[in-house]
């Protein structure tokens, strides 16, 4: 098993498959939610599962004047919706979360909880018109075909199907955004320092609209809030000469700080704060560019009295497909940042308000 | 007033980075107020507390004051080879506004934006066909660095009867606030004057910190924009005619009674006042309206011209009556039922 910089172990592969292999597509994260209490059953001093099932976790520390520090990572993945049976084993679908309608034909699924296989179908190239092929493919036009034996129902729900290998310093699977997350999180709360009070939050729907960390955030009232996602990385050689001076997180250059997105501006205390403990522990990080994209640092930041956040993400290519490529050494040192950041943390972090 | 008007507008505070801004408020709040004190967003929240005939009748009306003290902004995303910055937005941003423009880090340094040629020279340019140049010559040399924040940069322009400058769009409600507090003495009302931080990203800090005070009531003091140059038609707020009674924006209507609140003190005090229906934009009234159950809200603008460039300009004489206008306000009890 491999240890990360501090003698903290990291998240190991096994549980990363575990979790990659799970169906948890927004808003029905069973699956998922199965493996998170399984593991951390012996571990904490309280979890609880809320209305949204969300899986809420409180580590008390012991000692001194404790921040009470909210850990966040989403459970569900991008995903179908069965919404019309065509007969035959076909079904029209919509998507669950933002999903590039062109990226997903010809992609195996399984469907419902009985994970029936199927195909997401398009029109065959061989029979494609010129003008057919100059429009952008719509999801009203694509099918999940099941073949005749193949039973679902309408309101059933479908992810890619898993697939998840490690190559050589890659992990390849779908759902790396967020179970690569969710697996850091996993080991933080099994080896929570003693300064701070861990309040984690497994949350749910957060790629339809960041809704569990909202609630889940009302119940703890942190202090403040640690997002864990996977960001994209923009990394492939540019096809002109120019200069990628555009969003170019990149994989290899470790864990990837948030400044600000249009969800949140991260606090900038927090953004310093994370900057100088990785520095100090010689862990390699990136800063990401401000622009688009979110994360449950949105949500959270909005709840009752205000919440300073900050998202700390592994980066990630290709992200909402069926594969999706990171590094094993950025998961690690994401791992490690986070958990270095926990145990130097102390309520002066937050002296000096805000930016 | 020029005076404090030309501190606060210089002062650096892009959404999110409000800390010299507010540092500068609170040395300007200081003795004025019962409580003062900064909560989790960094809103700045001066208090007030109701006189002796406030507090007979039993709890006194807790009345809530925004005025934002963010201003827009952009963020650096890239720094390229040869030492050119590209950036994104903080907040309403209008690309045609930026060639030729000058910003200033929080680290000081200066900088000037450019604009990468075009075969069309008509067609407005986006955000990521421009650059900003401080000088370095390559990446290494380079004193900024992705996630750094530049707010613009304008001298003060002081042109008699009205001023002309960056930020005032919030900076002039900010003044008027710390006026209207220093004006004030003892009022009926529980009042909370709150600056608040990120309205320009969407209104966050006025949200959370509405939240956190659960008030009766509560208006914004920001600008709003203006018809009486050549062209614009529509809208029908001018310069000098007084400050505007907001009856609606394109994110809030405002409650009928809190607008008769406000025409009432401006009639019996002979105050000049417009009524002001504005289409688009919103302000922080917005976020405090929605918070728990609810919230009456209203809002008092300040007529304001060439809004979210560096140069935007008010009447002294509406920013004057405003600060009447919201003191007569707050000596007086709202009417709710």
């Amino acid at each position: 098993m491999a240890t990360s910089r501090r003698g903290a172990a990291a998240p190991s592969l096994t549980l990363l498959r575990r979790l990659c292999t799970a169906v948890a597509v927004s808003g029905d994260e069973g699956e998922v939610r199965k493996i998170v209490m399984q593991e951390l059953k012996d571990t904490a001093s309280d979890i609880k599962v809320d209305a949204l099932g969300n899986v809420l976790v409180t580590r008390k520390g012991r000692g001194g004047r404790r921040l009470r520090v909210m850990l966040d990572a989403h459970m569900d993945e991008v995903g179908f919706m069965l919404v019309a049976e065509n007969g035959d084993g076909l079904y029209e679908l919509t998507a669950i979360g933002k999903l590039d309608a062109r990226g997903i034909a010809g992609k195996p699924v399984l469907v419902g909880h009985k994970h029936t296989p199927g195909v997401v179908g398009a029109k065959a190239i061989h029979l494609m018109s010129a003008e057919d092929l100059k429009r952008p493919i719509s999801a009203e036009a694509l099918r999940i075909d099941l073949g005749p034996s193949g039973k679902a129902s309408v309101g059933d729900r479908a992810s890619f199907a898993p697939n998840f290998r490690r190559a050589g310093p890659s992990i390849m699977s779908k759902a790396l955004d967020d179970r690569l997350g969710v697996s850091i999180l996993i080991e933080l709360i099994k080896r929570a320092p003693a300064n701070v009070d861990v309040q984690a939050a497994f949350t749910v729907q957060e790629e339809i609209g960041m809704r569990g960390a909202q609630v889940a955030a009302h119940h703890f009232k942190p202090d403040l809030a640690i997002v864990i996602d996977a960001t994209p990385a923009n990394d492939l050689p540019m096809q002109r000469e120019g200069e990628n001076s555009f969003y170019n997180s990149k994989l290899g250059l470790g864990p990837v700080i948030y400044v600000s997105n249009q969800s949140a501006i991260d606090d900038p205390r927090l953004v310093r704060f994370f900057t100088e403990t990785a520095t100090k522990a010689r862990i390699p990080f990136q800063v990401r560019q401000p622009g688009g994209g979110g994360t449950d640092a949105g949500a959270i930041q909005r709840t009752v009295a205000g919440v300073p956040v900050i998202s700390v993400s592994v980066p990630h290519r290709y992200p909402h497909t069926a594969m999706s490529i990171s590094r094993i050494e950025d998961w690690h040192n994401t791992h490690a940042l986070l958990y270095a950041a926990l145990r130097r943390i102390t309520p002066d972090v937050l002296r000096g308000a805000g930016g | 007033m020029k005076q404090l008007l030309r501190r606060l507008t210089d002062a650096f505070g892009p959404s999110g980075h409000e800390d010299a801004i507010r540092d500068l408020i609170r040395k300007e709040v200081r003795g004025l107020a019962d409580e003062i004190r900064t909560d989790a967003l960094g809103n700045l929240i001066v208090r007030k507390r109701a006189g002796a005939a406030g507090r007979s009748k039993g709890e006194p009306c807790k009345v809530m004051v925004a005025a934002h003290m963010d201003e827009i902004g952009l963020s650096v995303t890239h720094v390229d080879n040869k030492g050119f910055i590209r950036f994104a937005s903080v907040g309403g941003v209008y690309p045609r506004n930026l060639p030729g423009s000058r910003v200033r880090f929080m680290n000081g340094m200066a900088g000037v934006i450019g604009l990468e040629p075009t075969d069309h020279s008509s067609d407005v340019p986006s955000l990521d066909r421009m650059f900003i140049d401080v000088g370095a010559v390559s990446n290494r040399d380079c004193p900024v660095k992705t996630g750094d924040v530049a707010g613009f940069e304008r001298p003060f322009l002081d042109l008699g009867g009205r001023v002309a400058a960056k930020s005032m769009d919030d900076r002039i409600g900010c003044a008027v606030a710390i006026e209207a507090l220093r004006k004030l003495g003892r009022s009926a009302n529980d009042v909370y004057f709150v600056f608040t931080t990120q309205e320009e990203v969407g209104t966050r800090g006025a949200q959370t910190s509405a939240y956190g005070i659960d008030p009766d009531l509560g208006f914004s003091i920001d600008v709003t924009g203006w018809g009486d140059t050549p062209g614009m038609r529509h809208f029908e707020m001018a310069l000098g005619k007084g400050p505007a009674i907001k009856i609606r924006d394109g994110g809030m209507l405002s409650d009928p009674r809190i607008v008769r609140w406000m025409v009432r003190a401006a009639e019996r005090n002979r105050i000049p006042y417009q009524r002001e229906v504005l289409l688009g934009g919103t302000t922080d009234a917005r976020a405090m309206q929605l918070v728990r159950g609810g919230v009456p809200v209203g809002c008092v603008s300040i007529p304001c011209r060439y809004v979210h460039t560096a140069s935007e300009m008010v009447d002294m004489r509406d920013v004057e009556n405003a600060v009447k206008l919201i003191v007569a306000m707050l000596r007086t009890l709202p009417k709710l039922d």
